[in-house]
């Protein structure tokens, strides 16, 4: 059944990997959501968070394929362990004179920050599960949206341990 | 003491005990050339197109079992081994490819000869490297050689911009290395190993499907004991021939497309498939969900990803197949398994691989003859088609490392240069390439290389006027229309000055490369030419003109189950219809 799964991946930090992980999916068709990179603790390795649709077998190739990278240090599967998951938006909206209440309000309902204000635009920064940024896109679009950009997920294992090991 | 980054290099390929390299010079690697030229204990072979200098550093790694080495420049250079590494890559062969690279100032402006080799190759290498950092040199080429070498070998390319060349570094090569990402499973998992005795144990019907990866892991020997001890019988990849001897009375055969009827018939038929160092290939499984449909699947392999990846394997174990066969042989005994090898017999009798004995010039007689005239003891390179799948057919080979042919890429050209590098690691072996016209001349300038090294290779071309194995799918599956694949002249050429019509006079070629050329249109010529070629010190190019419409068969058609096998254009159109 397809569904969507959410991998940490520990990388070297070095160019030319993102190109050659950014390749696998696309040289082996795998459906990739999401994608995000940054610094770890150890500034010799980034991490990514992948977010791909695939059935169990699928998923299961991609780790493989993955794993077998000689820059991948860890696949980390963060669906299948308790984690936090955190995506941040930042949306700009029309906003009449007569809009820009109501629109603080659903800014304030979602825990969001208005990061900058014109004549008629409004721009919030919100963070938040996937679902939570897609009804705040969803709220905010009668109102008219006139850019969003999105960061992707980024994903961490809760507890103690790293990535989820047990 | 500081040495040149094209002095280390050299250290470095020292270190790694390679003894020969093949390449082609240009702009901004000639300060690695210039280090060469006093150097006495690595040969330097030039070849003259550089997929011929890759497809020779392969040829070399498969026959000896050492890494090959290629050493060319940027820009063209480098793009001209793409198809090499990507024939590498697909056959698990261990190369590592020295490129050069415009100097580090220069990436990125297009400059002249500048290509982005690392991100070209990416896809189809096991790892590649770019040096921008003279001081990280050493390490990455003693990284590239444990990487091409260990787990499942594979093609590792470093490239090497000139200003990295010609700094001043210290010359440390590490003993050992250890790279975080790169972690190999060599030795079984007891639990897994135990299972799959239980499996064989219980097993009615095994059939070990063994592959390349055998011939990687120097497993031959355990291979061998384990099919003697128990009594199974065997069938082998095109990629595995030679991993069991084909004289023995357990080998039954190729499978797949072109697999004897034995093979696909014991597929089919099987309760337990024990895969080794093979990977569930297409053209090996041919329809995926009715592949052994009543077996249980054992996979041995060292990479993980390969298990479970087109068909779901019950019992997976990952490691090294000769520490696993190994681990294996100490707990199993005589099978019982008699009904089944009678069956197996039956098909072997009622089946056997064939073609019409008559007074026509047929290729697999060619190659029959030529197993026996060489004992059966030449090494046999090919190239890709129908040359390759008769090839397979009808030559029994003995021992590992003894067929060298592109499986994975089908890579036309492959032949000939990679008989070069198996006849310079194996100078006291005979060499033989067994070519079609079409894929010959797809590296036919390699042809300077032989004769500058003056090397005794034996090219013997299937000559039919045609890119054969497309002729043949036309011929079945496209109601003889033959697009795109005759090679003769378009003006049907003058019928008395050559009456084939053939193009290039390949007697004639032979002999502007120094070498012999001979042509033959006549059975009963065959043994005589063959044994004067035998016989000759020089390189021969042996012209065999064979029946233009012979077809390789049997054939699975692409996509259909294992025993569907068809042997006409009648069968492949019933086959169609039904």
């Amino acid at each position: 059944m397809e569904k969507e799964y959410t991998l940490g991946v520990i990388v070297e930090n070095k160019s030319g990997v993102l190109a050659h992980i950014a390749g696998l999916f696309s040289g082996r068709g795998f459906n990739i959501t999401g994608l995000s990179v940054g610094e770890t603790e150890n500034p010799e390795y980034s991490r990514m968070t992948i977010v791909v649709r695939g059935d169990d077998k699928i998923v299961e190739q991609i780790k493989k394929q993955l794993n077998k990278f000689i820059d991948v240090i860890k696949v980390m599967d963060l669906s299948s362990v308790p984690s936090v998951h955190r995506e941040l938006i930042l949306i700009k909206v029309k906003a009449t004179q007569s809009k820009r209440q109501e629109i603080f309000q659903i800014c304030e309902v979602f825990k969001g920050k208005i990061v900058d204000i014109s004549h008629d635009t409004l721009t919030l920064e919100v963070t938040g599960i996937t679902d939570k940024i897609e009804a705040l896109i969803s709220l905010l679009k009668p109102y008219g949206i006139i850019e969003i950009a999105r960061t992707g997920r980024v994903s961490i294992s809760r507890g103690f341990k790293k990535g989820g090991e047990r | 003491m500081k040495i040149s980054g094209a002095q280390a290099v050299v250290e470095a390929l020292r270190k790694e005990k390679v003894k020969v390299i093949f390449g082609i010079p240009g702009g901004v690697i000639i300060p690695l050339f210039d280090v060469l030229y006093d150097v006495k204990d690595i040969d330097v072979i030039i070849t003259r197109h550089e997929q011929g200098a890759i497809h020779a550093a392969d040829g070399y790694a498969r026959s000896s079992g050492k890494p090959g080495v290629c050493l060319v420049t940027s820009g063209p250079g480098a793009t001209n081994i793409v198809t090499g590494l990507a024939t590498a890559y697909m056959d698990s062969v261990p190369i590592v490819a020295l490129t050069g690279q415009v100097p580090t100032s220069l990436i990125g402006n297009d400059a002249f000869q500048e290509a982005d080799t690392t991100g070209i190759t990416r896809p189809i290498t096991k790892h590649n490297f770019i040096v921008k950092d003279p001081d990280e040199l050493v390490t990455v080429m003693k990284k590239a050689f444990y990487i091409a070498t260990t787990g499942r070998p594979g093609p590792v390319l470093i490239d090497l911009p000139k200003d990295i060349l010609t700094a001043e570094i210290e010359f440390n090569y590490p003993e050992t290395i250890k790279i975080p990402g790169y972690n190999i499973t060599t030795k079984g998992n007891p639990r897994q190993i135990k299972k799959v005795v239980e499996a064989i144990k219980k097993a009615k019907r095994p059939l070990v499907y063994a592959g390349g990866g055998v011939i990687s892991s120097n497993a031959s020997e355990e291979l061998k004991q384990f099919i003697k001890k128990t009594g199974m019988p065997i069938t082998l990849t095109l990629m595995g021939l030679g991993a069991y001897p084909g004289t023995e009375p357990e080998f039954i055969g190729m499978l797949g497309m072109h697999g004897t009827k034995t093979a696909n018939y014991a597929v089919d038929k099987c309760d337990l498939l024990i895969a080794i160092g093979a990977r569930f290939d297409d053209r090996v499984t041919g329809k995926l969900s009715m592949f052994a449909p009543h077996a249980r699947f054992i996979h041995i392999d060292i990479d993980p990803a390969s298990i479970s990846k087109n068909v779901t394997i019950d019992i997976p174990v990952v490691g090294d197949a000769k520490e696993i066969l190994k681990e294996i042989n100490r707990h199993i005994d005589k099978l019982d398994i008699e009904d089944w090898i009678k069956q197996i017999e039956a098909w072997k009798k009622e089946h056997p691989l064939t073609y019409e004995n008559d007074d026509i010039l047929r290729p697999q007689y060619i190659i029959e003859r030529l197993y026996e005239l060489t004992k059966g003891d030449a090494i046999i390179t090919t190239e890709v088609g129908q040359n390759q799948m008769w090839a397979a057919q009808f030559y029994k080979y003995t021992r590992p490392r003894q067929f060298i042919t592109s499986g994975g890429l089908g890579t036309m050209g492959f032949g000939l240069p990679a008989a070069i590098g198996a006849q310079i690691a194996n100078p006291d072996s005979l060499v033989v390439d067994i070519a079609g016209d079409g894929s010959i001349q797809m590296n036919i300038q390699e042809l300077a290389t032989i004769a500058q090294e003056d090397l005794p290779i034996k090219v013997l071309i299937l000559n039919n006027g045609y890119l054969g194995m497309v002729r043949q799918w036309q011929e079945f599956f496209y109601n003889k229309r033959y697009s795109g694949v005759d090679l003769r002249k378009r003006s049907g050429g003058n019928q008395k000055e050559d009456k084939y019509n053939y193009i290039p006079d390949f007697v004639k070629l032979a002999e502007a490369y120094n070498a012999v050329g001979m042509r033959i249109d006549k059975k009963a010529d065959v043994d005589g030419a063959i044994q004067e070629a035998l016989k000759t010190k020089k390189a021969v190019i042996m012209d065999f003109i064979i029946n233009p419409e012979e077809n390789v068969t049997p054939m699975v058609p692409a996509g259909a189950p294992l025993h569907k096998m068809i042997s006409s254009k009648e069968d492949a159109e019933n086959y169609l219809l039904a």
